[in-house]
């Protein structure tokens, strides 16, 4: 029991750590995602650059809006910012930690598609190849530019019958993947220098604002868990407080109604009780029938004024 | 005991969790079906749009179906919505949060289906490849076949073993075409849900918070209050069970005691509790006719009877069952405690 309530206290102490499993178990569904993904250019002239694009940038997105969905601190933030001020004065700090805070997660997933987009190649071969520039490369020196097109458009197809042996569809392939591949390092790099600048220099600049507010923002996310924890268990209490008042005021109208006397066995005292006075099947059933058609009403307090 | 209440309340608290989970088993559910499911196109030119469409179409209203009806909470709505109002109001505001929150989490299998289905591609491929345009993609000058004939071969681009219209246009490029279209439609989808659920959540905070937080406690004090009124009653009715067996074996030993006279063999100083508990009943016949009994003739539900004769048809088949046990019964009660 006392384990239980560690482990529960554990949880709502922590909820960053919560945050960042989500993050975490995100990034993971994104590179399984792609991974699943059965990518296939269609190789058609005008449709490839659509194709290839529409599959870098749309699923970022999408899991840029699941990791808003799934974060519970975004509710909490959108919350603490539109509440009407009341007595307690809104900190915008605050207000802007949660939001970076919340951005920051929702973040990762999308690009852990990117990259590993770029670094597979599929996506920018599909998209660019149409944009190449036939005289790079040998074997499209004789041809129209629309049988040009034509092949260039099918070269992320590697079984289509067309460009199926050709040795230029595999060195504009093999082009447009380097391209891609450095491309996608870069950004990695990139973007990991970036996130170490920041947390390295980030004690430089107002670290005390940064406590505060982190502080704060802990705050109120523990104090709405609690909040909501407190409303369970009143509203357990009033139900129960509401059943026992039903039940006694169906004894009661027993006892109006029925002149019989009670039972005389001394050893049945502590059934009689738990029977609140029911006792045989008529009022057994008068009992669930008025439960059902005229529920007692919210009011507790009625008892102790009868 | 404590544990227990503990856990319950857990599960209380987190009823949200609970459902989230089973909401997310059906998804992989979805997904596991479609993966499992073995889809044939029939290859013929009007069953492909009925086959394709209908598999795309009716498996997710399926699955919506079963979100609801998986739900524990769907009688509760019910019952909250068809029941009397007596000295209760009812407020729809908390009836319309608990059907949305419902359809909510009902709609993810389905949403999952469709995306999925979508992504994949073999259903858009049956359903529509009769509306290739071979024009464009193929040489439709080249051949000139009526058009019954033209649709008859590009039914048949889905299954590749029996496709002859390789003049006509190339499988290869009618179904990569297919395909694409098929894929837009689906990461479409999949991103118009996501802003929609974004939208719903996020917008909620910024109008109704408070009558939010209104709807979502009564609806969870509804729910807590008929499972504690359920526990009431299992507890009462134990109660009741105890005392009307309590009072058949008692009925019983004082048949017992008139019908033979007997005197019991025990002696009341040393065995006390004991004695209690057998409640006059100490052998193998006694007790076969107390299950007999019990089995043919159950005592009425009606707890403190008055003077009622005990009419359950033990104490003998040959015995006048009128006969008045008021009497007899009273001596028997105060002998019984002894």
């Amino acid at each position: 029991m006392d384990r239980f309530r560690m482990i529960f206290q554990y949880f709502q102490s922590s909820s960053e750590s919560v945050m960042n499993g989500i993050c975490g178990l995100l990034a993971l569904a994104s590179v399984k995602m792609y991974t699943s993904f059965d990518f296939s250019c269609p190789c058609l002239p005008q449709y490839n650059m659509a194709y290839g694009l529409g599959i870098m940038f749309v699923p970022p997105i999408i899991l840029f809006l699941c990791g808003l969905i799934l974060n519970r601190q975004s509710l909490v933030m959108l919350e603490e910012w539109r509440r009407p001020q009341g007595r307690r004065k809104k900190d915008l700090a605050v207000i802007r930690y949660m939001c970076s805070s919340v951005t920051q997660r929702a973040m990762v997933a999308p690009v852990v598609w990117i990259i590993v987009t770029l670094l597979d190649g599929k996506c920018l071969i599909c998209a660019f190849s149409g944009s190449m520039d036939p005289e790079k490369f040998v074997g499209f020196a004789n041809l129209s530019t629309v049988q040009v097109q034509e092949l260039l458009a099918r070269v992320p197809c590697k079984d289509d019958e067309l460009v199926r042996n050709s040795t230029s569809r595999r060195a504009v392939s093999r082009y447009l993947r380097c391209w891609s591949q450095a491309l996608g390092w870069s950004i990695l790099l990139i973007l990991i220098i970036a996130a170490f600048l920041a947390r390295w220099l980030r004690p430089c600049f107002n670290q005390a604002t940064l406590l505060q507010a982190r502080h704060w923002s802990n705050y109120i996310d523990i104090e709405q868990k609690i909040f909501e924890e407190a409303c369970c268990e009143h509203s357990r209490l009033f139900a129960h407080r509401c059943i026992l008042h039903f039940f006694e005021s169906m004894r009661q109208e027993i006892k109006l109604h029925s002149f019989s006397s009670p039972r005389e066995g001394e050893g049945a005292e502590e059934e009689e009780d738990l029977l609140c006075g029911i006792t045989d099947q008529d009022q057994v059933n008068k009992l669930l029938k008025t439960w059902y058609c005229e529920k007692p009403p919210l009011d507790v307090s009625q008892a102790h004024q009868r | 005991m404590d544990k227990f209440r503990m856990i319950f309340q857990f599960f209380q608290s987190n009823q949200e969790s609970f459902m989230n989970g089973i909401c997310g088993i059906m998804a992989l559910a979805s997904t596991q079906m479609y993966s499992a499911f073995d889809f044939n196109c029939p290859c013929l030119p009007h069953y492909n749009l009925a086959y394709g469409l209908g598999i795309l179409l009716v498996p997710p209203f399926i699955l919506f179906l079963l979100g609801f009806v998986l739900n524990n909470n769907i009688s509760m709505l019910a019952e909250e919505w068809r029941r009397p109002q007596g000295q209760r109001g009812k407020d729809p505001a908390v009836l319309r949060y608990m059907f949305c929150s419902m359809a909510q989490r009902a709609m993810i299998a389905p949403a999952v289906w469709l995306s999925v289905t979508l992504l994949d591609g073999k259903c858009i491929t049956c359903a529509f490849c009769t509306s290739v345009p071979v024009d464009t993609l193929g040489n439709a000058s080249h051949s000139r076949l009526p058009q019954g004939e033209i649709q008859r071969v590009l039914a048949r681009i889905p299954c590749k073993e029996i496709y002859n219209g390789q003049q006509l246009i190339a499988n290869e490029v009618a179904v990569r075409y297919l395909r694409c279209i098929s894929q837009a439609l689906g990461w479409c989808f999949v991103l118009l849900m996501t802003m929609l659920a974004f939208l719903v959540r996020s917008l909620r905070p910024c109008f109704s918070q408070a009558a939010f937080l209104k709807s979502r406690y009564w609806s969870h004090y509804i729910d807590i209050e008929r499972k504690l009124f359920d526990e009431t009653c299992a507890e009462h009715a134990r109660s009741f069970a105890k005392v009307c067996i309590q009072q058949f074996f008692e009925g019983m030993s004082t048949d017992l005691v008139a019908a033979h006279c007997h005197l019991p063999r025990k002696a009341p100083v040393d065995t006390g509790e004991a004695a209690e508990k057998l409640l006059g009943i100490t052998d193998q016949g006694t007790m076969n006719m107390a299950l007999k009994s019990w089995h043919r003739c159950k005592p009425p539900l009606h707890l403190n009877l008055p003077a009622l004769p005990t009419g359950n048809g033990w104490a003998g088949e040959g015995q006048s069952p009128t006969q008045p046990s008021a009497p007899r019964r009273e001596t028997a009660a105060y002998y019984s405690w002894v």
